[in-house]
């Protein structure tokens, strides 16, 4: 009985038998690639809003506090939205003639919502609470990223569970000390720029981390139900 | 399910149809990956139906999930009868008495809602030249006049509650009982300007000569 397959054709077989392989890892690749890219993740990517609020006005150059507008942060798992009349106690005053404010002014004047944009949102599955995260020494920053530096608000982390359990994991990566967590401008330890906590200066983010999880009483929770309830 | 059914019937029937009964487990299986791959991906647990805060619906003709109360209900636990707690005034007159006793605590509480929400206007020493009035908001007073050094605490407590001038109200933003510390901490900004070396305690008093000594020196 002849030979079906001509010898030539083993080349074609070895080729797609190694292919695969490479095929099926280039596509998971692409498909990681895809799910941390920003297009999916929505990192890093301004969202459009019914005013263009910018933080780096208001936060930075103005300096008002984390907590003027976002008053229910450190009591509730809800940051808060500020109401209208927030927005109009300065605006009442200052640019009242401004075309960008119209619907602020419109808001208050009719009593309508200001429908923003949520820019951090997580999936109804998650259990997230603001108030916990503050009152432990996790700054703002740490997960909004430099707030005080965006014109428009953008989502600075992926919000991916992978993202929470990475500090979950070791909290002492991220902790400061309670009187920095609203300064939006705090810089973690290094060795250009000691942050000072209980009467010592720190250049090393894990010593003045392990300091503050003993004196915070941090703990490093990672059961599901933690989250997930 | 189906597959075991298959498999049963490979049992009673010869080795011929087992192939067959095989391949057709096999292709159901194979529809049954597809059709999950194609009706897996539900957002029924991400978009629970139930409401977070701010959320909207289209329910309501305002397009609010969170409603207001009726007016003139009053929540259990939220009957405001305490008219020096919750208004600053005793008998309809404005207080001077705070409704609790003011510890150390309480300053430092005071002062950091202070700095908060108080300093964009009336900046970190009472003087009305916060980083907003320099933007163009009118220039509230100055804590230091002898109106405001003469003005019972009460009336802090009111302006802040209810608002003073184009000074809008802060009840929804600040707490009573803060409401309270931050007129405490007022009266020491204002104290600090007035102070006099008697003020201090006799034991600080060495200390604070002595300082003053070494930085005259």
């Amino acid at each position: 009985m002849p030979q079906i397959f001509h010898r030539s054709t083993n080349m074609i077989s070895r080729f797609t038998i190694y292919g695969a392989v490479v095929i099926i890892g280039a596509l998971g690749y692409a498909l990681y690639a895809i799910a941390m890219s920003p297009w999916y993740t929505e990192q890093n990517m301004a969202r459009q809003q019914p005013v263009p609020f910018s933080h780096r006005h208001h936060a930075g150059e103005l300096g008002i506090d984390c907590r003027y507008c976002h008053t229910t942060v450190e009591k509730s798992s809800f940051a808060g939205v500020p109401p209208t009349q927030t927005c109009m106690t300065c605006h009442s005053q200052i640019w009242t003639n401004s075309s960008m404010l119209e619907p602020v002014r419109a808001s208050y004047r009719d009593n309508t919502s200001l429908a923003w944009t949520r820019v951090n949102a997580l999936p109804d599955f998650v259990y997230f609470d603001h108030s916990i995260h503050v009152a432990k020494g996790v700054g703002c920053t740490t997960c909004h990223g430099q707030i005080a530096e965006m014109p428009l608000t953008y989502r600075a982390g992926t919000l991916y569970m992978s993202w929470c359990l990475d500090c979950h994991r070791q909290p002492e990566k991220n902790l400061r000390p309670k009187a920095e967590v609203f300064n939006p401008f705090y810089e973690p330890p290094s060795k250009h720029h000691a942050v000072a906590f209980d009467g010592k200066e720190y250049t090393d983010q894990l010593a003045m981390g392990r300091e503050l999880r003993q004196e915070y009483n941090v703990q490093s929770l990672q059961s599901c139900s933690t989250c997930h309830r | 399910m189906r597959i075991e059914l298959g498999q049963s019937g490979t049992a009673s029937r010869g080795h011929a149809s087992s192939g067959r009964s095989l391949a057709r487990g096999l292709t159901i299986v194979c529809l049954g990956a597809v059709a999950m791959l194609l009706f897996g991906c539900r957002l029924d647990m991400h978009l629970q139906p139930k409401y977070l805060p701010y959320q909207p619906t289209d329910f309501f003709a305002d397009g609010r999930s969170e409603r207001q109360p009726i007016p003139g209900t009053i929540a259990r636990g939220q009957l405001r009868l305490d008219e020096l707690f919750y208004a600053g005034r005793e008998n309809g007159v404005v207080s001077n008495k705070f409704p609790f006793p003011i510890t150390r605590a309480d300053l430092d509480r005071g002062r950091e809602r202070y700095n908060v929400y108080c300093t964009p206007c009336h900046d970190y020493t009472g003087t009305g030249r916060g980083m907003i009035v320099q933007r163009g908001f009118p220039q509230p007073p100055s804590y230091h006049i002898q109106r405001l050094r003469d003005a019972p605490v009460g009336h802090f407590y009111e302006v802040m509650t209810n608002g003073f001038g184009v000074m809008y109200s802060y009840a929804a933003r600040i707490e009573p009982a803060d409401r309270w510390r931050i007129a405490a901490y007022i009266r020491v900004l204002q104290l600090s300007r007035n102070a006099t070396v008697q003020d201090v305690p006799a034991d600080e008093r060495q200390n604070l000569t002595q300082q003053s000594a070494e930085q005259s020196q």
